[in-house]
């Protein structure tokens, strides 16, 4: 098999505060200053604790000396953390920006789909934007005027292809954008989340279909975070960090590295300052696990959750009356909910030198969202705090089968899931008088 | 598919389809690649025009209103008001003449100069050659023009057959040449404008500003008979001035031309416009980190 694509010690920096420079006033303000020997007034003023993988002179690298060949045929799973640099690669592989040092070399047409639907013009009717649409993704007036009935018959929404859509809902528009998406007949093709659109069963269609091109021979780069796609589409795995390739090898065995390298990184709390408390007992790592145990990198909505706080116990005190207390936020800084061990009446006991405070939330109420955990320790003895930290750690949510009837809810605005079960009664005979 | 894999150092890249590299070449306008995606081009100009008039009451009514209103204004202001010399021609076409061809020169410039900062949400999306855009643009404008043009003949057919001292010549001929040329100027310096526009935000409110003084640099409102002869020349370094008064003398009978105007007037064009694209294409490969 020969080689498609060919990444050649590809970097991308960005200098950080420039990006979002836009006034040539403030162009002049910085030269002026430098000329007189001032501190630059637009510097950015770095955080001490940025990511590593910013340099002094502010300058971050998204992406730094990667190298991979693709052979035709293979299908790719690109993996990683937010901030791995995934989207950078996929955006100078689908041209959107040119790489700061190194090539790519591609063999053959190359579709990418960053989004369905892109250029989608709200008063243009169903066909002009399929055509619209299929010409921006490539594809000639030709191509499309040959596929035309398979994406309409795919879309399912044939009889609307005649409305603008601004009329569609949007479900519909998503629909007939996946269904352009869909017919593309490229050599390479490289995809972004765009699974997460529509419902159950639309999504079910497209996965489907995105295995068929994968069987037909269709080389495939897949960015997800949806591990589940990428286990069961994809034959090779390449595992991003900070900007480097840190494996590259079989799908699982990315996938097992990437769930344990988050756990790793996003839990561990041993250095952070941002903490209140005497000390006398520190948390040092907050980590998920599903009710068996296994460790978690994101939560489902439904799932049995442990929210499990790792201490160590340096004071060796026993603590009798210890109360540990989690406070669950949304993004938005909502308080959802609050637990701690004496309110559920449980005692720990005397505290041994390190160990687990093991907080098992069952069946997850929550949507799908980011939450922050807030956590506080205190002596309830004394009421004095040992340690606490406002936004220790984030629990992703995805979404999940709460209600047991295999149906994805429409969040909306709700911030918890509520269970309940529904009935009907009749009114009885009316009472005669 | 079956050759073998070339070794790192065979730098014979004859065999990729697509080599990318962290900066375009120079002078490289990709025309190759525009051909391929001529279709999306075509489909870009049926979506502009076809958004444009979708949800206004008077349509495509509004293309004729405007040049109509602004000749108005303009034989009342400058006209009657400033008694500003029209060369002796009806004082309605001479106006409307001379501000159909400006306005599609205006437009070009002003639709194309924002391009990269209106299209950033499907730019930083998908990849097709980004010149696709302001062509189109482009191209739109010339539908417009066209049916404003129409509409002036109407005008000037009027005005003959009522015996106004009208002299079309055999260079009415030259009007295709003129509208490349006006379209390469608006191009040329729309694509500047929005390269540096992606990373000076603020120059983007000069532009609309910019184009007005322009105007009244470029003989619309007046010929270039007003000028002091010693001072022509000042003039016809810009490229307008002779193309206004080109089509003034091709259509009407009347104007001041010559064939060093219009070759001055053809280079300075094709600097700016080779200078556009040119600065275009470097800027497209990078400006999705700036905007």
């Amino acid at each position: 098999m020969s080689t498609v694509i060919k990444v050649e010690n590809l970097s991308k920096r960005y200098r950080l505060g420039v990006i979002n420079r836009t006034m040539l006033y403030h162009d002049i303000q910085s030269w002026w200053a430098r000329l007189r020997g001032r501190d630059d007034p637009n510097s950015p003023l770095l955080q001490k604790n940025a990511h590593q993988h910013v340099t002094d002179d502010g300058i971050l690298w998204a992406l730094r000396d990667i190298d991979f060949d693709v052979k035709d045929g293979e299908v790719v799973g690109i993996i990683g953390r937010n901030g791995a640099g995934k989207s950078t690669l996929l955006k100078i592989l689908s041209q959107i920006t040119a790489p700061s040092s190194g090539r790519v070399l591609i063999k053959g047409r190359v579709a990418s789909l960053l989004e369905v639907g892109t250029g989608f013009h709200p008063e243009l009717t169903g066909r002009e934007n399929v055509y619209l649409n299929g010409a921006i993704l490539g594809m000639t007036k030709r191509d499309i005027d040959r596929r035309y009935d398979e994406i309409a018959a795919f879309s399912g929404v044939e009889q609307f292809l005649e409305t603008p859509i601004k009329r569609y809902s949007s479900g519909m528009r998503v629909r007939l954008a996946f269904s352009v998406a869909a017919h593309l007949d490229p050599e390479v093709l490289i995809i972004d989340e765009v699974l997460a659109v529509g419902d159950a069963s639309f999504q079910a269609k497209c996965i489907g279909k995105l295995g068929d091109v994968a069987r037909e021979g269709r080389t495939v780069l897949f960015v997800s975070h949806n591990m589940a796609a990428v286990e069961n589409l994809c034959s090779r795995g390449i595992l991003l960090e900070d900007g480097k390739v840190v494996f590259d090898g079989t799908q699982t065995e990315a996938i097992h590295r990437y769930l344990n390298s988050c756990i790793v990184h996003q839990g561990c709390l041993r250095d952070r300052t941002d903490r209140g408390g005497n000390g006398d007992l520190r948390v040092v790592a907050i980590e998920f696990r599903n009710g068996e145990g296994k460790p978690l990198s994101t939560a489902s909505s439904g799932q049995d959750v442990d929210i499990c706080l790792r201490f160590e116990n340096k004071s060796r005190k026993a603590f009798p009356k210890l109360k540990v207390q989690i406070t669950v936020r949304n993004e938005l800084e909502v308080p959802i909910f609050t637990q701690d061990n004496q309110i559920t009446g449980e005692n720990f006991g005397a505290i041994p030198e390190s160990g687990y405070f093991i907080c098992r939330i069952p069946r997850l109420p929550l949507p799908p969202t980011t939450y922050h955990i807030e956590f506080t320790v205190t002596e309830a003895q004394f009421g004095s705090a040992l340690d606490k930290m406002l936004d220790a750690v984030e629990l992703t949510v995805e979404p999940g089968d709460f209600f047991g009837s295999g149906r994805q809810p429409r969040f909306g605005k709700s911030v918890c899931l509520v269970d309940g079960s529904w009935s009907i009664e009749p009114a009885g005979a009316p009472v005669s008088v | 598919m079956s050759e073998p894999t070339p070794s790192p150092q065979n730098e014979d890249l004859s065999q990729w389809s697509l080599v990318l590299t962290p900066k375009a070449r120079w002078f490289d306008l990709g025309l190759g690649e525009l051909w391929r995606y001529r279709d999306l081009i075509m489909l870009f100009v049926r979506r502009d025009f076809v958004a444009t008039y979708k949800q206004t009451i008077l349509g495509p009514v509004w293309f004729l209103l405007q040049p109509l209103f602004t000749t108005i204004v303009f034989s009342v202001v400058f006209k009657r008001i400033a008694h500003i010399s029209t060369d002796g021609l009806p004082v309605f076409l001479f106006y409307m003449c001379g501000i159909v061809a400006w306005s599609y020169f205006a437009d070009c410039l002003i639709k194309t100069s924002n391009t990269f900062v209106t299209n950033a949400p499907i730019f930083g999306k998908v990849y097709f050659p980004r010149l696709a855009m302001p062509i189109a643009t482009v191209i739109t404008n010339l539908i417009t023009f066209s049916i404003q043009f129409s509409f002036f003949l109407v005008f000037f057919a009027i005005y003959y057959f009522k015996g106004a001292p009208l002299h079309p010549t055999w260079r009415v001929l030259v009007t295709p040449l003129l509208l490349i040329e006006m379209a390469a100027l608006g191009l040329g310096v729309g694509c500047l404008v929005s390269s540096v526009t992606t990373r000076y935000r603020d120059l983007a409110m000069l532009v609309v500003f910019g184009v007005q003084l322009w105007m009244y640099a470029s003989c619309v409102a007046y010929p270039l008979s007003q000028i002091p002869r010693e001072w022509r020349w000042v003039f016809v370094l810009n490229p307008m001035v002779p193309i206004i008064e080109a089509f003034r003398f091709a259509f009407l009978g009347s104007g001041i031309i010559e064939i060093w105007h219009l070759a001055v007037g053809c280079s300075v064009a094709a600097v700016i416009f080779v200078a556009g694209i040119t600065m275009f294409r470097r800027m497209e490969k990078t400006f999705a980190d700036t905007v």
